[in-house]
């Protein structure tokens, strides 16, 4: 009966404050779960990252201000897994399982888009290969982004243990953001810059050379990082066949006969 | 003779078919007194004989594979646009070198794989030579006879690199664009006459429109033709000298033990050229090597992380990623020393092991010929040498893939460049230091077997309660072998003062050769072998133990 009572004020109380605050015109369904949302995000922000980003996400010296980065960049670190990162890092952050289900992230995102205005999180018509072209995204891959992410994305070094990851297995939203928002060592490429199609047109490119469905036509790709797996591989198998071989037929000699 | 063969067909019929080719041959030709010296000729067994072999199989191998791709390829640089079956280059401008190489992989009849057997071969071929190289230079080969000899083989290697760079610059992608690029850096760098050389070179600014074409008739006329003279006259130098064998029984330093040329060697080195082939294709036809669908068509505005060159040229991508960007501005002109510097070493490194049998020759003042092979603990300051050599080689190469090392093995490129920086100076010494360690401690070990016997495993107890291990006494040939090697006295500086009381001034070339001799020869620098005396004493005495 207590409870009873207990929850009729609250419902009470909360109901009048937002009959009283609420704004009168826009006061809308859409608006309610959008706030309540944020209400969540602010919550699951306070366990998960204030810590570092600070309660209100104004940043500390462990960790950078989250306002104006946008809903795109919390959807790409949270998705990716980077964030929240663990306290004894390296270099970098490194990508890792996604404990958040995508409401949460989304609810996240919500908050601290809240806080300043930034990049949203794309639509899937923004990313989707559908319709691009992909040699003109490899073009665009190949003068903005294999300096850092090699030719068909599959990573390399930064200076100081830090590094390009690879792109194998991103998903296309997640590529999206990043060019967007550039995350960690990664320059940021606002529409300005690549405009949306070219955006398009390089996460097909990166499919089509890197994806699940790439076939490699010459057989084992060995990485696909160049000729040190190559010569490696030359040494270790090719010559190293061959010296096997040898030892087979020098050991295999012609007997002269014992009368 | 044809009189006198209808005379007596009755009793004796028409000489066999193949005698008859031969006969019409050898009237035509004079082969007779050839193949009569040279069929009989004999060859030594020994695995590491035949890593020459392998050079030669595949050296045949890429001739034969490059005749198939001049077939398709064009060696021009005019802008074409693709429009071939590989999607992702669909509409992109590329030089018709690029166009066609793409065209041979995907769209000529078996041109991917002869493309793949043509580079995995040269990767094998030119790893074959560097092991070649080392066979002959542990063993010792390159003793007189046969100093030229190891001067042909090492221009072939080197020649090999720039055959090799050459070809895989023919195709004007990304990556080897990148590479050109680097050459070009390196040329630029060269105090006054770099921009001349470089715009020489290119016929102009690079890229220009020039240098496939070029580097095409380099790569398949003018290098390979260069290459087969060198081959030709280092088999023939082969055939001259004799090959050289391993100290053994009967084997001495005027005859060579092993089997004929015909049919035993013919048979072996036939089937060896099939196997040598068979993994080649087979590697081939597994594994990608080179695939420029995946890297795009060169343009100078465009570069990639892990752009490397092929192995071999490795150590001089090496030399530049780990040499400190030093620059000097001197009245207005600007010296790279951070790429001329490299630039320098990168012969020198090589020069450094080309011209090591002739230090040998001089500081040992051996002018004998030489057909038994050396052991290489048993000549511990050149294996010691040649170990260290091959360090420093591997150091660059570590420098040159420095990028892919900090990524996988999740360290800083920095730490990386920086242990090369100091390992290019300290690993060699520390290899060396320890290469000649662990030749005299096989040295002692050989001495031991050879007067004392083997050790059989086999524990006896003695009445008294004294456990011991049986020792084994070698067989004769076993003993002959431990101890044919021969074993310089070091050298001495003469007297210095003659029979007139006249005192000599004594060169520093002099006194740096005894200095030397003594670091080979002298005492700790190797182990006296066992005397006849010693062995005899101790086998006739109080048993083995």
């Amino acid at each position: 009966m207590a409870a009873f009572v207990v929850l009729l004020i609250a419902l009470t109380l909360s109901g009048g404050l937002y009959a009283a605050f609420a704004p009168a015109e826009k006061a809308q369904a859409d608006d309610t779960a959008q706030s309540l949302a944020i209400e969540e995000g602010k919550k699951l922000y306070s366990v998960g990252c204030a810590s570092c980003h600070g309660t209100g996400g104004e940043g500390s010296h462990n960790g950078p201000s989250l306002v104006g980065v946008g809903a795109a960049a919390v959807d790409f670190q949270v998705g990716t897994g980077r964030m929240p990162a663990a306290t004894s890092q390296g270099p970098q952050v490194p990508r890792k399982k996604n404990i958040y289900s995508q409401t949460q992230i989304d609810q996240i995102a919500g908050y601290i888009a809240s806080l300043g205005a930034g990049p949203t999180v794309p639509t899937a018509n923004d990313y989707s290969p559908d319709g691009a072209d992909i040699a003109k995204g490899g073009e665009l891959f190949r003068t903005n982004c294999a300096q850092c992410h090699n030719f068909t994305g599959k990573g390399g070094a930064l200076t100081h243990g830090k590094f390009a990851p690879s792109l194998e297995g991103v998903a296309p939203k997640h590529i999206y953001e990043a060019m967007q928002t550039g995350p960690q060592n990664m320059p940021s490429f606002p529409d300005t810059t690549l405009s949306q199609q070219n955006k398009k047109d390089i996460i097909a490119y990166v499919n089509a050379v890197n994806g699940d469905q790439t076939v490699s036509p010459g057989g084992l790709e060995l990485g696909g990082l160049g000729p040190v797996s190559e010569g490696l591989f030359a040494w270790i198998f090719g010559l190293g066949a061959l010296i096997v071989v040898a030892v087979w037929v020098a050991a295999r000699t012609a007997k002269a006969k014992k009368s | 003779m044809s009189t006198t063969t209808t005379n007596e067909s009755g009793t004796r019929g028409r000489a066999p078919a193949g005698e008859r080719v031969a006969d019409w041959a050898d009237g035509r030709l004079g082969i007779y007194s050839l193949a009569k010296s040279n069929m009989r000729k004999i060859f030594p067994d020994h695995w590491s004989f035949m890593l020459g072999e392998v050079c030669l199989y595949s050296f045949i191998i890429i001739i034969l594979t490059g005749v198939y791709l001049t077939l398709f390829f064009h060696p021009s640089m005019n802008e074409v646009v693709y429009h071939g079956s590989y999607v992702p280059l669909q509409g992109q401008l590329m030089s018709e070198a690029f166009n066609s190489t793409v065209h041979i992989s995907f769209d000529v009849r078996g041109g991917l794989l002869i493309r793949q057997i043509h580079h995995w071969a040269a990767l094998i071929f030119l790893a074959g030579m560097f092991v070649h190289m080392m066979r002959v230079f542990f063993t010792g080969a390159f003793r007189k006879p046969r100093e030229i000899n190891w001067l042909f083989g090492f221009l072939l290697f080197v020649l090999g690199m720039f055959t090799g760079f050459t070809g895989y610059s023919l195709p004007d992608d990304l990556l080897s664009g990148t590479g050109v690029r680097f050459m070009e850096g390196a040329i630029l760098s060269v105090p006054i006459v770099g921009t001349y050389l470089s715009f020489f070179l290119f016929g102009g600014q690079f890229p220009g429109g020039d240098f496939v074409a070029r580097f095409y008739s380099i790569h398949i006329l003018l290098l390979p033709g260069i290459m087969l003279g060198l081959v030709v006259g280092h088999l023939i130098l082969v055939f001259y000298h004799k090959h050289t064998q391993f100290a053994g029984p009967g084997k001495t330093n005027n005859n060579v033990v092993g089997m004929p040329l015909l049919p035993v060697y013919m048979a072996k080195a036939g089937g060896f050229f099939f196997l040598v082939f068979g993994v080649i294709a087979a590697i081939a036809a597994i594994a990608t090597i080179n695939p420029i669908w995946a890297m795009g068509p060169y343009r100078p505005d465009q570069v990639s992380t892990g752009a490397q060159p092929d192995w071999y040229m490795g150590f001089s991508e090496g030399l530049i990623r780990v040499m400190p960007g030093w620059e000097i501005n001197f009245w207005g002109h600007t010296l790279v020393l951070g790429v001329f510097i490299p630039l320098v070493i990168f012969p020198l490194v090589l020069v450094t092991i080309a011209v090591y049998p002739f230090i040998e020759a001089w500081v040992t003042g051996d002018r004998r010929e030489h057909h038994i092979l050396d052991r290489p603990r048993n000549a511990p300051t050149r294996t010691a040498f040649g170990a260290a050599w091959i360090s420093w080689y591997f150091v660059l190469l570590i420098g040159g893939g420095n990028d892919l090392w900090a990524t996988h093995f999740h360290l800083s490129i920095n730490a990386i460049t920086w242990f090369v920086r100091v390992a290019f100076f300290v690993v060699p010494v520390l290899v060396f230091i320890a290469t000649k360690r662990i030749c005299l401690g096989l040295q002692r070990r050989d001495h031991d077997k050879v007067l004392h016997g083997r050790e059989s495993g086999i524990i006896k107890r003695l009445p008294h309660g004294e456990f011991i291990e049986v020792h084994e006494p070698l067989s004769q040939e076993q003993l002959h072998t431990l101890t044919a090697h021969e074993q310089y006295e070091p050298a001495e500086i003469g007297p210095t003062v003659d029979e007139n009381g006249v005192e000599r001034k004594v060169k520093g070339s002099e006194r740096l050769r005894a200095k030397l001799s003594n670091a080979y020869y002298g005492e700790n620098n190797q182990i006296p072998k066992p005397t006849v005396e010693e062995y005899k004493e101790i086998t006739s005495g109080h048993g083995h133990h």
